[in-house]
Formats: C-alpha cells, sequence, structure tokens
C-alpha cells in the first residue's frame, strides 16, 4: 500500500474530495467566470487559507483564536511594503517633496526610508518575512500563553485584544504604515504589471495551488501522531500531560502552522486585491474568518474552502441585492449554522452521506448487521480517518 | 502475598522517599509533613476516609499540585521542582480516579500513544508506526485482557476494561513507580480478582502505590498499608497490624 497516498491524499474518500474541490477551483471558476468574478473568488480564498489554519488549531487543537486577522494582516502588509516600495520609485514620485519614498510617507512628513522598510527592498527577504514574521508572533503569543496554562475563553480574549492592540496601532502610526488608508497603489511585482487581466488570473491559480498546498501538510499533520495527540488533548488535556507530553509545545506548534498558513493568505490578498489596510486585521475580521471555519465546519479542511466561499458569495450576493438587508440576511444565516449545523457544511454532508450509503446498503444486508465502528479498522488505516470520519468522534 | 517485601527500609535505597511534605491550600493543610518510603517490588496501598489527602499525595508526586515545602525524591530526582511531563519521562505513571481515556480512538491507538517515542512535536510529526511499536502494544494489550479489543473503539469498553486500559497505558511508558487511584471503583468481582493479580505480575521490577478503599482488594494485593488522616500517617505496617490498630479502627473501619 502506498504510504502517501493514505497518509496524505486520505485513501479514496480524501482523494475524491480534493479531486472536486481542484476541478471546482481550477476548472469551474476559471472557465465559468469574468476575470472581475475570479478575481473575487481568488480573495475569498485567500481568506481559506486562514479557515484552514482555524480547522487545525480550533477545531483539532481546540484552541479558539479570535485574532487570525493579525497574522493574516502581517503576511500581507509584509507583502504590501515590497511591492509599494517597487511601486515608489524616484521616477513615478519624482512630484513628492522626497522622491522614491511610499507617498504616504511624503504626507506625513517622512523625509527618508524608516528602518523596518528598507530590507523590503528585497523580495526573497518578504517572502522570508511572510512566512517567518508572523510565525514568530504565534510562537510568542503561543510560548507565553500556553506555557502558563492559559487556555480556552480567556486565550480567545487575549487574541481579540491583540488583533484590536495592532489595528490601532497600525492606525495610529500613520507616517509607517499608511494609516487607516492602508498602503494602496500597488502596481508590480519585480516589473511584472499586477494589475492586468493575465496577471490576475495567474496569481489565481497560483492562490489555489498554495492553498492545496496548505490543505496537503494540514492532513500530513492531523494524520500524523501529532494530530491524534491534539484531538486527545482536546478532550483529556491532563491524560495526555501525565503521558509524558508537554501539552503546551503542541498547542504552540499547532498555532504558529496556522497563523502561517493565514500569513501566506494575507499576502496573497495583497497580491490579488492590490491593498492592504488595517479594516483586515481587527477584531471583525479576524471573527468573520472564525465564521467562515464554522460554516464550512471546523473538523474539516475542505469545509472551511466551502465555508470561506458560501460566506462570501452571500455576502456578495446579499450586499448587491439587498444593500439595506444585507447584514440581517448574514446575520441569520450565521445563527442558523450554529443552531442546526454545529458542524457546519461538512457535519451536513456527512449526515445526507452516512444516510444514502445506509439506504444503499440496506439492500445488500439485513438491517439488524451492526455497522461497524470506523476507529475499529486495521491498525494501518486507523489513522488515516480524515475530515468528516472525525467529526462523529468530536459530538 | 503479604510476606515479601515488608520490613526493609534500612537495607534498601528506597525508589520513593517523600520527608516532610506539606501542601496547603489557603491555610488548610491537605498533607502536613508527611513521610513516605516506597520499595522496588513494593505494592503499597494508601488507604483513609474522605478528605485524609490521599489523591493530593498522588498529585504532589506526579506534579499535579505544587508542594508548599517538603521533598518527594525518586531514585536520583526531586520531582517537586520538576514539571508533569518530566516526572513521567524519568519513569512516574499515574492513573486517575476515573478512567481517563480517549474514548474515540481504538484500544490500539490508546496504547500507542503512551509509547515512549515521538513525545516531542517533530518527533510526533514523523512518528511511525514500526513493528517493534506493534509488538509492545500487543503485548501490553494482552497483559490487561484486551487483546481481543485491540480494534475497538474505547468508549464501547465497559468500565473495568476502561480501566485496565489506563493502566494499559501506563505500562506502555514502562514506569519505575506506577501510581493507580482507585483501581477498581465500579468493578465486578470477577474483574477485581483479575485486576490482582495483574497488580501482582506488574510490581515486578517496580513500585506500585495505590489508592483505594475496598478492603478485600486491598487485603489481596497490599504489602505494606499506609493509613492516611487529616494529612498525616495515622499507621503504617502490615494489612494485619493496620486493622487491629484502634486508632484506625475509630476513624476510618470502624464506622
Amino acid at each position: 500500500m502506498n504510504a502517501a497516498y493514505e497518509k496524505i491524499l486520505g485513501g479514496r474518500s480524501g482523494l475524491a474530495g480534493l479531486l472536486i474541490l481542484g476541478v471546482l477551483l481550477l476548472v469551474i471558476f476559471p472557465l465559468g467566470l469574468d476575470i472581475f468574478r475570479l478575481n473575487l473568488v481568488g480573495k475569498y480564498l485567500s481568506y481559506a487559507f486562514v479557515a484552514v489554519g482555524l480547522v487545525l488549531c480550533w477545531g483539532y487543537g481546540g484552541i479558539l483564536s479570535l485574532g487570525q486577522g493579525v497574522f493574516f494582516g502581517v503576511g500581507g502588509y509584509c507583502m504590501a511594503m515590497f511591492l509599494k516600495l517597487e511601486a515608489s520609485d524616484p521616477i513615478s514620485t519624482k512630484i513628492q517633496s522626497t522622491p522614491g519614498i511610499p507617498d504616504f510617507m511624503d504626507w506625513n512628513q517622512i523625509t527618508s526610508l524608516p528602518a523596518m522598510w528598507q530590507p523590503f527592498h528585497s523580495f526573497s527577504f518578504t517572502v522570508l518575512a511572510v512566512l517567518a514574521v508572523p510565525t514568530l508572533l504565534a510562537l510568542v503569543i503561543g510560548m507565553a500563553m500556553f506555557k502558563r496554562r492559559v487556555g480556552d475563553v480567556y486565550f480567545s480574549i487575549v487574541t481579540q485584544a491583540i488583533a484590536a492592540i495592532l489595528s490601532i496601532l497600525i492606525i495610529g502610526q500613520q507616517g509607517l504604515t499608511g494609516g487607516v488608508n492602508g498602503i494602496t497603489d500597488l502596481k508590480t511585482l519585480m516589473g511584472w504589471d499586477i494589475r492586468t487581466d493575465s496577471a490576475k488570473m495567474i496569481l489565481y491559480f497560483v492562490n489555489a495551488g498554495l492553498l492545496f498546498a496548505c490543505i496537503l501538510f494540514g492532513r500530513y499533520i492531523l494524520t500524523s501522531k501529532l494530530g491524534r495527540l491534539l484531538m486527545a488533548m482536546r478532550d483529556k488535556e491532563e491524560r495526555v500531560r501525565f503521558s509524558g507530553y508537554d501539552v503546551a509545545s503542541f498547542k504552540v506548534f499547532v498555532f504558529c502552522v496556522a497563523a502561517m498558513f493565514s500569513a501566506v493568505g494575507g499576502a496573497m490578498f495583497t497580491l490579488q486585491v492590490g491593498f492592504m489596510s488595517p479594516s483586515f486585521v481587527g477584531i471583525v475580521p479576524s471573527i468573520e474568518m472564525v465564521i467562515y471555519a464554522a460554516v464550512g465546519g471546523r473538523m474539516s479542511l475542505l469545509g472551511a474552502v466551502y465555508g470561506t466561499l458560501l460566506v462570501n458569495f452571500g455576502k456578495t450576493y446579499f450586499s448587491e441585492t439587498f444593500p439595506e438587508l444585507w447584514l440581517f440576511l448574514m446575520g441569520g444565516l450565521f445563527i442558523a449554522v450554529v443552531m442546526y449545523f454545529p458542524n457546519g457544511l461538512a457535519g451536513v454532508y456527512e449526515k445526507q452521506g452516512k444516510r444514502l450509503m445506509a439506504k444503499f446498503s440496506r439492500k445488500k444486508m439485513t438491517p439488524s448487521e451492526p455497522v461497524k465502528p470506523k476507529a475499529a479498522a486495521k491498525p494501518d488505516s486507523a489513522g488515516a480517518h480524515l475530515d468528516g470520519a472525525n467529526l462523529e468522534a468530536s459530538k | 502475598m503479604s510476606n515479601a517485601p515488608i520490613g526493609f527500609e534500612s537495607t534498601d535505597h528506597p525508589v520513593l522517599a517523600i520527608e516532610d511534605l506539606t501542601v496547603s491550600f489557603d491555610g488548610f493543610k491537605a498533607v502536613d509533613k508527611l513521610n513516605l518510603y516506597v520499595q522496588r517490588n513494593e505494592v503499597r496501598v494508601v488507604i483513609g476516609p474522605n478528605g485524609a489527602g490521599k489523591t493530593t499525595v498522588l498529585d504532589l508526586i506526579c506534579g499535579k499540585t505544587q508542594a508548599t515545602s517538603g521533598s518527594i525524591r525518586f531514585n536520583n530526582h526531586e520531582l517537586t521542582k520538576m514539571s508533569e511531563h518530566a516526572i513521567v519521562r524519568v519513569g512516574v505513571g499515574r492513573k486517575f480516579q476515573t478512567p481517563s481515556i480517549y474514548e474515540n480512538l481504538s484500544v490500539f491507538e490508546n496504547l500507542e500513544m503512551s509509547f515512549p517515542r515521538g513525545r516531542k512535536v517533530f518527533g510526533a510529526l514523523t512518528f511511525k508506526r514500526t513493528a517493534d511499536v506493534v509488538a509492545r502494544v500487543e503485548s501490553v494489550a494482552a497483559e490487561i485482557f484486551l487483546d481481543q479489543h485491540l480494534y475497538t473503539q474505547a468508549d464501547l469498553l465497559s468500565h473495568g476494561q476502561k480501566q485496565w486500559l489506563e493502566i494499559g497505558m501506563l505500562l506502555m511508558q514502562e514506569p519505575e513507580l506506577l501510581m493507580l487511584d482507585e483501581p477498581v471503583a465500579g468493578m465486578s468481582v470477577s474483574e477485581r480478582e483479575k485486576t490482582a493479580q495483574l497488580l501482582g505480575r506488574i510490581s515486578q521490577g517496580r513500585s506500585v502505590v495505590v489508592i483505594e478503599h475496598d478492603m478485600d482488594f486491598v487485603k489481596s494485593i497490599a504489602h505494606k498499608v499506609t493509613v492516611l488522616h487529616q494529612g498525616k500517617i495515622l499507621a503504617e505496617g502490615s494489612m494485619d497490624k493496620v486493622q487491629s490498630d484502634p486508632k484506625v479502627i475509630d476513624v476510618y473501619l470502624g464506622h
């Protein structure tokens, strides 16, 4: 048996799920949508990185972070700083009193590029910063909180406070960050114009490719012993601790992974949308991102992507069609999900799928025959049950 | 059964040495200047009325509760200054009062979780189920009477089987000191007998500390009994000696 096939792709059902999503994102959307709508989907998919990270740290790790916008934002700002420097060459900024620095700095009477911005002339540094800065930030927050056994609702409140602090900081430091407007007018990536239709198309595919990479990495984690430990910790933290595991280090790890995913999403957001602003950092966007994961099903990596798409399609559709009512409709959607589908879309799929399966199998066997529980499978596949399979166990 | 390991404190080096251990919760001394020595191969049972501090002593040994003063020495380690996972890694295993197992994993996976490899983040990420893991899980499962249930999901086990499974999870860690908080609570008579046999077997080469209320069970397993009362030792010795002690009868056994 091919171990990688079983582990990462999740066997036949896991592979089927990936293929369906792959066809949807890589074939149906690019063929069926005009470039404006496709770019919009690309923007939504950059939020899906956050939702996928939340499935890992919230769904499996039991760590509800209400501050994922921080990491999304930091990743996005790192990318935006690089693009802004490229857009601010001395020729195109010659009307400024200090040419060669970003326009908003000039407006704020700053006369030389701040030291913090200097390394962002380098693209390789920027890529490194996109990945490393949010991860290190998560490491510091995680160490400070989990080593002291701060958990549950207290952790959520602290992450929310951090999101508020960072957005206030960004808005306050106008000369350094562009303030409430954010970093706008981004034009080229190493000479390549990112505003053209073809660039948007390419970025959409890069974005989708990276999202699949994150999903596969997420599956790799969940199917490893670490994934089982996360679930074990969520239910019986003391038992895990007294089996010789340093519980905090596992929480820190999964929180860092979620932060890194979010940062990749943030950077891809900046590239596709062409700006970054504090409105993607604060409390409200951070909570919205949790809702994406909740709607999709917090135990399902693929569900998170569907949840993100559904909520954002809903948001766009309602706001275009019922401009006055859309917030209420969105609110109604969230309430409905929490009340009737606590495991989100993936939970609904799992339930209906089960019912269909039962219908089929009833024809073949007597109804009294007991159904073999999932975990009772052979040892080499016992760890491979994924996504939906764990939904039941989590109830 | 209660013959061999009694009365050898002076000659042998104790595996566990608790000295002047005190813990106070807001001024209330749950454990008060306690001294307790446990030898290798010994099964020590701690009994006493509710609130005597029995579970607190186990909490202190395994690091769940911080001592106010005193020392707990295990081999050459001072446990009062170590974190919980470090205490486990030097060879102390602890079973909780209510069976604490991973309900949605199979018996196999429950046991595998306690296999002492891949305990750090990247070790766990790259952990592979090799032949030695499978062999160890199977041998422990046979020992705890669950070899026929390896692939049963743990929440489908009976209460007694869950208790055994947790003991098995500790055995996976190969601890030198095993602490069991009420291991036969909720077990049937035949399950109790099997558990007594199990404890007799697994105490070979290690030390076992048991908290138990069931006096028949205590009689069948204990090499030595310690009676706790209000955080202090009321009596210590063989079961017969302790049972005939008038102080013990007065505060615990008599009523």
